[in-house]
C-alpha cells in the first residue's frame, strides 16, 4: 500500500466518522412510531423458520426481552409500554422450551402493573403453564403460578391450590406444604408474603431474581414502617389538634427517635399529614396490586 | 485408494492455500467478543448462550465451507480445463470424485477439530470466572464432554452437505448447485411436517407423495441435538450411532450418484 492510498483511506475513514458524528449531533434517526417491531409473532412459524438455529434464536429473543423490559422500565416517556414483553418471552420459550429462566422472568415481571410492568397476570400464568407443560417435573413453575395468584390476583384459594400442587412434586422442598397451609389460613398477611418472598430469594439461582425478591422484602418492611409513622402522625394530631409540618416536629414531641428512613436509607416524606416514600426511593412505587396486604 | 488419498491431500493443501482456515480466526474472535459482551445483556444466561453460539458457529462455518467449496470441487477443474490433463493420467473418474470429496472432508475435519478445541478452551477459561455457587446452578458443567456428541453429528451433517454439493456440482453450474444444496438443506428441516402432511390435506395422493418425500429427502433436522446437549438432556448413543449410520448411507448414495453422472460426462 503506497502513501497515497494510505492517505486516501485515512481521509475516507475520517469522513465516515465525521458524518456519523454529524448524524448523532442532529439527533440520530427520525422518530418512528413503530420502534417496537416484532416481525414474526407466531411461535410455530418462528420454530419452522429457525431451521437448526432454534436455541440461538431463543437466546436472541431472550436478550431482546431483557432489553425491552429494561429500556421500557427506565424510559421517562409515559407512552412507552411493555407491549412486546409477552410475545418475546413466548417466542423465547417456544424456540427453547427448556429456557426456565424466561418462565420465571415472566412470572415476576409480566404481572406487575404499570409503570413497573405490563400488568398482565394472565400472561404470566399462561407462560408458566406453558413451562409446566414442557417441564412437568419443575415444582418451581407450579409454585410461581401460585405466587402470581397470591401476589397479583389476591386469589388466596387458588394460590394455596397451586402451592399444594407444587408440594406434591417428588422433589419439592419441605416448606412447600406449610406454605400452602399458611396461604389458606392467613392469605394476604404481610407475614405470609414475607415468607413467600424469602423462599423465592433463597430458592432462585439468578442474581436478578434474588435482587427483585430482596426489593420486595424491603417494600414490605417499608409498608410496616409507614403504618407505624401514620400512627405516630395520628397520635400527634390527636394530642395537638393540628398536623405536623415535618418530621422534626414529631421528633421534638417524642414520637420518633429521629428522621425516619426507608430500608434503603432514603428519608420518608411527610406532606399535609400524609406519609410516603421519599423522592428517589428505589422501593417506589410500593405494590398497588396487593393493596389489601395487611 | 492411494490415488484417492493423493487427490484428497491436494484438495486440503489447496484449501489451506485459499485461506479457508482463516475462518478459524473469525470463529475465535466471534466467541471471545461475544463472551465479553454477553455478561451485561443476558441476566445470568451467558454460559448457556455461549454454548449455543459456539455450537451454532461450528455448524455454520462448516456449512459455508461445505457448500461453497463443495460446489467448486469439480467445476473449478472443468472451468480451468485442468480436468483434461487430470483425466489423461491414470486416474479413474470415480477416484477423482471420491478424492475430491475426501479432501474437503479432511478440511472440514481439521476445521471442526480446531474449532472444538478453541470452543472448549474458551469455556474452560470462562468457567474460572464464575464462583462455585453459580456453577452448581448450570444444567451442565461448562466443559461438559457430552457436547461432543452434538459436534460429532454436526460433522456428519457437514459431510452430508458436502456430498449433496458435490452431487449437484457434477451436472450443474456453481450458482445452481449452491441454490439446490441450500434448498435441500432447508427442506431437510421440514421432514416432520412432511410426515404429518396428511393431517392438513384431504387428497390421499398428496399425503402419500409427502410421505414419500419424508423418506427420500435427507432429514437434516435429525443431526441437530445442540439444545439437548446444552441442557445435558439424555441423548442415547444408540440415537447418535443410528443417525451417523443414516448420514453415511445417504452420503454413499449421493457419492454413487455423483460418480455415475461424472463418469458419463463428455469433456470433449
Amino acid at each position: 500500500m503506497n502513501l497515497r492510498t494510505f492517505l486516501l483511506l485515512g481521509v475516507l475513514a475520517a469522513g465516515a466518522v465525521g458524518l456519523q458524528a454529524v448524524h448523532e449531533l442532529n439527533g440520530g434517526m427520525p422518530a418512528s412510531t413503530t420502534a417496537n417491531l416484532l416481525y414474526v409473532r407466531s411461535p410455530d412459524a418462528m420454530k419452522r423458520l429457525a431451521l437448526s438455529y432454534d436455541s440461538l434464536l431463543a437466546d436472541v429473543y431472550w436478550v431482546r426481552a431483557i432489553q425491552h423490559y429494561g429500556t421500557t422500565r427506565l424510559s421517562i416517556d409515559p407512552t412507552t409500554q411493555f407491549d412486546l414483553l409477552y410475545p418475546l418471552l413466548d417466542l423465547t420459550t417456544s424456540l427453547d422450551p427448556h429456557f426456565t429462566v424466561a418462565y420465571y422472568f415472566g412470572s415476576l415481571f409480566l404481572a406487575e402493573p404499570p409503570p413497573g410492568g405490563p400488568g398482565r397476570p394472565d400472561h404470566a400464568i399462561a407462560l408458566l403453564e406453558k413451562g409446566l407443560e414442557a417441564l412437568p417435573d419443575r415444582w418451581e413453575l407450579a409454585q410461581s403460578i401460585g405466587f402470581v395468584h397470591y401476589w397479583w390476583l389476591q386469589d388466596y384459594d387458588e394460590a394455596a391450590a397451586w402451592f399444594t400442587r407444587a408440594s406434591e412434586f417428588p422433589n419439592a422442598p419441605i416448606w412447600m406444604a406449610p406454605l400452602a397451609a399458611v396461604t389458606l389460613a392467613e392469605g394476604g398477611s404481610r407475614e405470609s408474603s414475607r415468607l413467600l418472598w424469602r423462599e423465592i430469594a433463597q430458592g432462585v439461582d439468578d442474581e436478578w431474581f434474588r435482587n427483585e425478591a430482596a426489593r420486595r422484602l424491603r417494600q414490605l418492611d417499608a409498608m410496616d414502617h409507614l403504618d407505624g409513622l401514620t400512627g405516630a402522625v395520628a397520635a400527634f394530631e390527636q394530642q395537638t389538634g393540628r398536623t405536623p409540618s415535618d418530621w422534626e416536629e414529631l421528633w421534638r414531641a417524642g414520637y420518633l427517635p429521629g428522621v425516619p428512613v426507608d430500608p434503603t436509607g432514603i428519608p420518608y416524606r411527610l406532606e399535609s399529614g400524609v406519609v410516603g416514600l421519599g423522592d428517589g426511593s428505589p422501593l417506589s412505587p410500593l405494590p398497588t396490586g396487593p393493596a389489601q396486604i395487611r | 485408494m492411494r490415488l484417492i488419498g493423493q487427490i484428497a491431500v491436494n484438495v486440503f493443501k489447496e484449501s489451506v492455500r485459499d485461506k479457508v482456515l482463516y475462518n478459524l480466526v473469525a470463529f475465535a474472535v466471534l466467541l471471545i467478543a461475544v463472551s465479553y459482551l454477553l455478561g451485561q445483556l443476558t441476566a445470568g444466561q451467558d454460559m448457556k448462550i455461549i454454548k449455543d453460539l459456539g455450537l451454532a458457529a461450528i455448524a455454520s462455518f462448516g456449512r459455508l465451507i461445505a457448500v461453497f467449496i463443495g460446489i467448486g470441487l469439480v467445476w473449478k477443474e472443468v472451468e480451468r480445463r485442468s480436468i483434461y490433463s487430470l483425466l489423461s493420467k491414470p486416474i479413474r473418474r470415480h477416484e477423482f470424485v471420491l478424492g475430491k470429496y475426501a479432501g474437503l472432508a479432511l478440511t472440514l475435519l481439521v476445521n471442526v477439530l480446531v474449532m472444538t478445541v478453541a470452543f472448549y478452551a474458551i469455556l474452560a477459561y470462562l468457567n474460572t470466572l464464575y464462583p462455585e455457587s453459580i456453577q452448581v446452578t448450570w444444567p451442565a458443567p461448562a466443559t461438559d464432554p457430552g457436547m461432543l456428541r452434538a459436534i460429532l453429528l454436526i460433522f456428519v451433517e457437514l459431510l452430508l452437505i458436502t456430498a449433496v454439493a458435490l452431487f449437484f456440482s457434477t451436472f450443474s453450474s456453481p450458482f445452481l448447485s449452491a441454490a439446490l444444496t441450500l434448498g435441500l438443506w432447508v427442506i431437510g428441516h421440514f421432514n416432520d411436517d412432511l410426515r404429518s402432511f396428511e393431517a392438513v390435506v384431504e387428497s390421499p395422493v398428496a399425503a402419500y407423495f409427502a410421505r414419500g418425500l419424508y423418506y427420500v429427502l435427507p432429514n437434516f433436522g435429525a443431526f441437530d441435538i445442540k439444545t439437548q446437549v446444552v441442557y445435558a438432556l439424555p441423548v442415547p448413543w444408540l440415537y447418535v450411532v443410528t443417525t451417523m449410520a443414516y448420514g453415511c448411507v445417504y452420503i454413499a448414495m449421493l457419492l454413487t450418484g455423483a460418480v455415475a453422472i461424472f463418469s458419463r460426462r463428455d469433456f470433449k
